[in-house]
């Protein structure tokens, strides 16, 4: 998902002038073919995020659109100010691309997780945030967002991710992706839970419980519609790799409390407890230690499910 | 502790001020007075900055504030500006009268400047630290698109406490920007006290020369000195840097160099007439 969505970066740069990229300190050869052909829009600028974003947004006043690469958590906390004031007070078009979304990063530990990135990102006025779940997706995601008048959070997931949107003809920022039909409840995610979403679905039918899976790669805007119809199945799960506080989960509440509509089960979020990790390894240890690999998250589903009925 | 000398005391015959100089200051009054509030140390030291660039150096329309090949000027320190928005007012970018509404409900000129609301001002400012980056993406920006507009940053002295500034100057420096002028109000005094008590500077000169810069220093106050070292960049490969020697306050003989006046909440009706007889009285 990464390199793809560099390489995207790439492609937009060879059709659009506009386009921009600038890093923090990346791995060497990054981009490198951009910066061998387009060298005066290529910056690799060293581990000063807070620099970063403000030239991003100078370049951005000027009609460039920037696309601003470093691990996501350095993206969000450490210039979280600049975000705020260069680029959404500013409302401008530059793009964050923040690499190792969510656990990613488990063996580096807890000062490298993005696990409260949504949170303080969906927070500020102007700011729109994607969660693709697969290389595929990224691609029309990046292929359709060249013209997006706003300043967005793209977050990464690690790569190599199992493509499960499909074969969606386009991405729409703020549109829902419904990815499989059901009737009983409705688990309601993003980024690469999206895929263990549909893997949990699978595993509850056998248990008698018939789940729909829909994906929001757009976390904000959310798509608002969807979330209220999904109110009428008989109860709407959320699935992140985040914190429950403040991500996904929060945002669906919200959109449902001030409509004041609650399926007949209620909602059951399922994501990061408000803790750092106790430990290290890999990130699909660290999703078990969570609870967050599909057989937990059935486990979870159907026992709740079961009990509010 | 040791402080260093206040400016008045290193320029002890800096020039007095003349017409445009208290025409400014006064509007600086004006909307004291009409806003009840505001940032008066930080903006009369600052006047003669801004109103060389905006006078006698930057090119700008006030007919067509985002005129492209205008030269950008970014107050950084955006709690000193109502010397920018007495600027703006001298050269027709709103009318004078506004001045007086600064601050109040549903006036456009805030107590720090925003980029949406206000034509000429080219980034919304007040969280410190921010301009000069700003600045580095602008001067990239022309650099690119092979246009020869400058760009002006003006920070304050207790700005430049925050690390993001050097992050910026490492950057100006590596891109050789040398279409960048940035200046440091340097009046020796923020919020809480002296600069030499909070964080101290020294040696100011020598940190920016080492970030790449070139440099030189004035009397903040001396239009001519000003005129001198702004009128084009100080190096055809390097970033510039003035450190302005500037006088918090300056123009009103009771609150310079007093961080009591760095910000005022309420002024009344009698300190306000105390200003403008002060102001008068320069010579």
């Amino acid at each position: 998902m990464r390199k793809t969505c560099l390489n995207m970066v790439y492609e937009l740069a060879k059709q659009d002038e506009r386009v921009v990229f600038v890093g923090s300190d990346l791995g060497p050869g990054v981009l490198e073919e951009m910066k061998q052909t387009m060298p005066d829009r290529y910056y690799m600028e060293g581990m000063s995020e807070q620099n970063i974003i403000g030239m991003a947004a100078g370049l951005a006043m000027e009609g460039y659109i920037p696309y601003v690469n470093t691990i996501a958590t350095f993206i969000t906390r450490r210039c979280f100010e600049q975000v705020a004031v260069d680029l959404c007070l500013h409302d401008l078009p530059v793009r964050l691309i923040g690499n190792g979304g969510g656990l990613v990063y488990a063996p580096l530990g807890p000062t490298h997780l993005a696990t409260e990135d949504i949170a303080i990102m969906r927070s500020i006025p102007n700011m729109t945030i994607v969660s693709p779940s697969d290389a595929d997706e990224m691609t029309r995601f990046m292929a359709s967002a060249l013209d997006w008048p706003h300043p967005i959070y793209i977050r990464l997931g690690k790569g190599g991710d199992p493509v499960v949107t499909g074969d969606q003809a386009s991405f729409e920022i703020g549109k829902a992706v419904p990815l499989r039909a059901g009737t009983d409840i409705q688990i309601l995610s993003s980024g690469v839970m999206s895929g263990r979403a549909l893997a949990a679905a699978e595993m509850l039918i056998k248990k008698g419980v018939s789940a729909g899976v829909i994906h929001l790669p757009t976390i904000k805007p959310l798509d608002e519609g969807a979330v209220i119809a999904a109110a009428g199945s008989k109860m709407i799960v959320t699935l992140e790799e985040h914190f429950k506080m403040g991500g996904l989960g929060s945002a669906i509440s919200e959109v449902l409390v001030d409509v004041n509509t609650m399926p007949e089960l209620g909602i059951l979020r399922i994501g990061l407890e408000d803790s750092f990790p106790l430990a290290y390894g890999s990130q699909d240890e660290l999703m078990e230690c969570f609870g967050l690999q599909p057989s937990a998250i059935t486990e979870k589903i159907n026992k709740t499910f079961q009990i509010r009925s | 502790m040791i402080n260093h000398p206040f400016s008045n005391e290193i320029y002890p015959n800096s020039p007095p001020l003349d017409s445009r100089s208290k025409e400014m200051r006064r509007l600086v009054i004006d909307a004291l007075d009409g806003g009840g509030r505001g940032h008066l140390g930080s903006s009369m030291s600052l006047i003669e900055i801004i109103r060389v660039i905006y006078d006698d150096v930057a090119k700008h329309r006030s007919s067509e504030p985002m005129w492209e090949g205008r030269d950008r000027c970014i107050l950084s320190k955006g709690h000193g500006c109502l010397a920018l928005y007495a600027a703006l007012a001298c050269h027709n970018y709103f009318p004078r009268e506004e001045m007086r509404e600064f601050c109040h409900f549903p006036s456009r000129l805030g107590g720090h400047p925003e980029r949406s609301k206000v034509p000429g001002v080219e980034a919304s400012t007040g969280a410190l630290g921010h301009g000069l980056s700003i600045g580095v993406g602008m001067a990239l920006a022309a650099r690119i698109r092979k246009r020869d507009n400058r760009v002006f940053v003006i920070m304050g002295d207790g700005e430049i406490n925050e690390g993001s500034v050097w992050e910026a100057a490492m950057s100006a420096s590596k891109h050789n920007l040398s279409h960048l002028t940035a200046i440091v109000d340097y009046n020796k005094i923020q919020s809480y006290g002296r600069t030499a008590e909070v964080l101290d500077l020294e040696p100011l000169l020598d940190k920016w020369r080492a970030f790449g810069f070139e440099t030189v220093e004035c009397d903040g106050h001396d239009v001519e000195a000003l005129m001198k070292f702004l009128d084009a960049p100080l190096s055809e490969s390097k970033p510039s840097m003035i450190i302005a020697h500037t006088v918090k306050g300056k123009g009103v003989a009771f609150a310079e160099n007093d961080p009591e006046w760095h910000h005022k909440s309420r002024v009344p009706a009698d300190q306000i007439a105390a200003m403008y007889a002060a102001l008068a009285e320069n010579s």
